[in-house]
C-alpha cells in the first residue's frame, strides 16, 4: 500500500514543486544572465540581489485583471493555457533523477514511472502541447494571436519531426524506449552517448531551442514582430500559464537532453575507475548540475545570437536538420550491425 | 460483475463504428464528415487491439499500425481536396459540392 | 473488479465524446472533442497491455493527424455557418434509419458469435510467436520479419500521400 500510492504520490508532489519553483527562479536567472551579458546588473531591488523577484512577480500576475476578449471562445480560451502548462509538467513523470535509494525500509527508485515506451511517451506528450498554441491564435478572435499561433505551430511541427528522428538514433544506440533503461545502458557501455552520437546532440539541441520557442526561433512570441504573439490577449494568471509553459519546456527539453545524451544520473567517464572519487557527489546533484549548464547555454544563447526570419527558421527545419537527422539514422544503424 | 470479454470489446467497437456512420450520413460539413471516418478507424482499432490481447498475439497491433499509417494518408489527402476545393467555391457543405451534377 | 470501472467508465467517455463530435455546431468544438476521444481510446489500449499503440495513437492520431484538420478548420473558418441552408434533397433522417439498421445487425453479429464456442484463431493463418518479449519489441519483430513488405509498402503509401496533399494544397501548381 505504501509504495503503491504513498511513495509515487509524494514523488509527484516533489517533483511539481521543484519543477514550479525551479521554473521561477529560472525567470530570475534569465534576466540576471542577459543581464550580466549586457554588461548591467538584472533584478536587484526585490530582496538582496533581486531574490525575491519571481514572488513578486507572481503576486503581480495573480493579482491583475483577467480579461477575455469579447468574442472570444470562452471555453477554448480557458482550456488553451492548461493544455500548454499539463504537458509540460507531465514528462517529468518518466525521467530519473537518479539510482534507486532506501528510505523507510523500502528500495525507492528515484522516477516516478519506468514505462517501457517512456522516450514515445516524451515525444507523443510534447505533440500535444502544440494544440495549446494554436487554440491561444483561434480562440483570441484576433489577426495578431492568430497569425503568430500557425507561425508557431508550424515551426513546432516542423523541428518535431528532427527532434523525433534523433531521439530514434538514441534509441538504437540504447536498444530501449525506456528512461531508465537508456540511463543504465550508457552506464553498461561506459561512456555518455554525447561523444558517441555528436551530429544528433547538435540536432537536438537546435531542435529544442525550436520546439520551445526560445531565441534564436522566437518569432511567434516576439515583442518586435506580432505584438506578443499567441499569448496577446492573455493577462494575469492566464499569461502566467503560458509563462510558465514555456519554461517548464526548456527544463523538459534539458532533462531528456541529460538523460539522453549526458547519461542521467551517471558522473562524467563512468567507466573509468580512476574518476571513482566523483562518486562521492550525490546521483541526482549530478543530474541537477547537468540540467543546470544546459539552461546556461540556453540562456546564453538568447541573449547572443539574433533572431531568425520565419523562411529562414522553416527552410533551416526541413531542408538541413532533417535530411541530416534521417541520414545519422542510416549511418548509425549501419555502424550498429557492422560494428 | 462480468468480468470484461471481448464481446464487451464488440460491442464498444460496435456502437463507435455506427457514430462515426451517423456522423458521415447526416452531417453536411464535409470536414466533420472526415472526421466521422476517422472514428470509424478508431472502432477498428479498438477491435484489432482488444482481439490481439484476447488470442495473446501481437499481430493484431501490428494490423491496427497499419490502419492508422492509412488513415493519416487519406487524412492528408482528403484534407488537401478540400482545401482546393474550398479555394475554388468557397464552401465546405458537401451538398454544393456537385460540380459533376446535371 | 477495477478492470470493470476501467473499460465501462472509459466506454462512456470514448462513446460519449463521439457523439459531441458529430453533434457540436462548431467545427473548432468538434475536433477538440475528437482529440479527447482518441486520449481515451489511447488510455483504452493502455488498458489492453498495448503500450506501443497507446503512444502512437497519441502521437500519430490526436498529435498529428488532428493537428492538420485544426489546420484546415482555422483556414478554412468561414462567416457563415455551413449548415445554415438545408438541401431539400438531403434525407437526414434515412442516414439515422439506415445507421440504426447497421448497429442492429452489428449487435446481431456480436451476440450470435459470443453464443458460438470461442475457438482459437486458425493456428495455421497466424504469424509465429515472436521470440522477444516487451510490447514494442514483439510489435518491431514482427514489422521487420514477417509483415516487411506491408512497412515498406506503408512507407510508400505515406510518401505518395505526401506528395499529393503538397500538390492539392498548393495554390498555383
Amino acid at each position: 500500500m505504501i509504495d503503491i500510492v504513498v511513495i509515487p504520490l509524494l514523488k509527484i508532489v516533489i517533483v511539481l514543486v521543484a519543477v514550479l519553483a525551479g521554473v521561477a527562479y529560472l525567470v530570475l536567472l534569465e534576466r540576471k544572465v542577459i543581464a550580466w551579458v549586457q554588461v548591467r546588473l538584472g533584478p536587484m531591488r526585490v530582496g538582496p540581489h533581486g531574490i525575491l523577484q519571481p514572488i513578486a512577480d507572481g503576486l503581480k500576475l495573480f493579482l491583475k485583471e483577467d480579461i477575455t476578449p469579447a468574442r472570444a471562445d470562452r471555453w477554448v480560451y480557458t482550456a488553451a493555457p492548461i493544455i500548454s502548462l499539463v504537458p509540460a509538467l507531465i514528462v517529468f513523470a518518466v525521467i530519473p533523477f537518479g539510482r534507486d535509494v532506501s528510505l523507510f525500509g523500502t528500495t525507492v527508485p528515484l522516477h516516478i514511472a519506468d514505462i517501457n515506451v517512456g522516450l514515445l511517451y516524451i515525444v507523443s506528450v510534447a505533440s500535444i502541447g502544440v494544440y495549446g498554441l494554436i487554440l491561444a491564435g483561434y480562440s483570441s478572435n484576433s489577426k495578431y494571436p492568430l497569425l503568430s499561433s500557425l507561425r508557431a505551430s508550424a515551426q513546432l511541427i516542423s523541428y518535431e519531426v528532427a527532434v523525433t528522428m534523433t531521439l530514434v538514433s538514441m534509441i538504437l544506440m540504447a536498444g530501449t524506449l525506456s528512461m531508465v533503461g537508456i540511463v543504465e545502458s550508457q552506464r553498461e557501455a561506459g561512456l555518455w552517448f554525447v561523444f558517441a552520437q555528436p551530429v544528433a546532440f547538435a540536432i537536438y539541441m537546435i531542435g529544442g531551442l525550436a520546439e520551445t520557442n526560445r531565441a534564436p526561433f522566437d518569432l511567434p512570441e516576439a515583442e518586435q514582430e506580432l505584438v506578443g504573439g499567441f499569448h496577446t490577449e492573455y493577462s494575469g494568471m492566464r499569461f502566467a500559464f503560458f509563462f510558465l509553459a514555456e519554461y517548464a519546456n526548456m527544463i523538459v527539453i534539458s532533462a531528456v537532453a541529460v538523460t539522453l545524451f549526458l547519461g542521467g544520473w551517471l558522473r562524467p567517464f563512468p567507466g573509468v575507475d580512476a574518476l571513482a572519487f566523483l562518486d562521492v557527489v550525490p546521483v541526482w546533484m549530478w543530474f541537477l548540475l547537468k540540467i543546470f549548464v544546459f539552461l546556461l547555454v540556453f540562456l546564453w544563447i538568447r541573449a547572443t545570437l539574433p533572431r531568425y526570419r520565419y523562411d529562414q527558421l522553416m527552410r533551416l527545419g526541413w531542408k538541413v536538420l532533417i535530411p541530416l537527422a534521417i541520414a545519422n539514422v542510416v549511418v548509425t544503424g549501419i555502424l550498429k550491425v557492422v560494428l | 460483475m462480468v468480468p470484461i470479454t471481448p464481446a464487451h470489446y464488440l460491442v464498444l467497437s460496435a456502437s463507435l463504428f455506427v457514430i462515426g456512420v451517423i456522423g458521415v450520413l447526416v452531417r453536411r460539413n464535409v470536414i466533420v464528415i472526415l472526421m466521422s471516418i476517422e472514428l470509424m478507424l478508431n472502432a477498428v482499432n479498438i477491435n484489432l487491439v482488444a482481439f490481439a490481447r484476447e488470442w495473446q498475439h501481437v499481430v493484431g497491433q501490428v494490423f491496427a499500425v497499419f490502419v492508422i499509417v492509412v488513415a493519416a494518408a487519406e487524412a492528408a489527402v482528403g484534407l488537401g481536396i478540400i482545401l482546393a476545393f474550398y479555394r475554388n467555391k468557397e464552401t465546405v457543405n458537401i451538398d454544393e459540392m456537385n460540380l459533376m451534377k446535371w | 473488479m477495477g478492470e470493470a470501472i476501467a473499460f465501462y467508465s472509459l466506454a462512456a467517455f470514448i462513446l460519449g465524446f463521439a457523439v459531441l463530435v458529430i453533434t457540436a455546431r462548431n467545427t473548432v468544438h468538434s475536433v477538440l472533442f475528437l482529440v479527447v476521444n482518441f486520449l481515451f481510446v489511447a488510455a483504452l489500449y493502455v488498458m489492453l497491455h498495448a503500450e506501443f499503440m497507446a503512444v502512437i495513437q497519441v502521437f500519430v492520431y490526436a498529435g498529428g493527424i488532428v493537428v492538420l484538420y485544426l489546420f484546415v478548420v482555422m483556414l478554412v473558418n468561414l462567416k457563415r455557418p455551413p449548415e445554415v441552408h438545408a438541401d431539400p434533397r438531403r434525407r437526414g433522417r434515412l442516414g439515422l434509419v439506415v445507421s440504426g439498421l447497421l448497429l442492429a445487425q452489428l449487435v446481431a453479429i456480436a451476440a450470435y458469435s459470443t453464443t458460438q464456442a470461442a475457438a482459437g484463431p486458425a493456428s495455421r493463418a497466424l504469424a509465429p510467436s515472436p521470440p522477444v518479449s516487451g510490447n514494442v519489441e514483439q510489435v518491431g519483430w514482427l514489422l521487420y520479419t514477417h509483415y516487411l513488405v506491408p512497412f515498406e509498402v506503408a512507407s510508400m503509401l505515406l510518401l505518395v500521400a505526401m506528395i499529393g496533399a503538397i500538390i492539392l494544397a498548393k495554390r498555383e501548381l
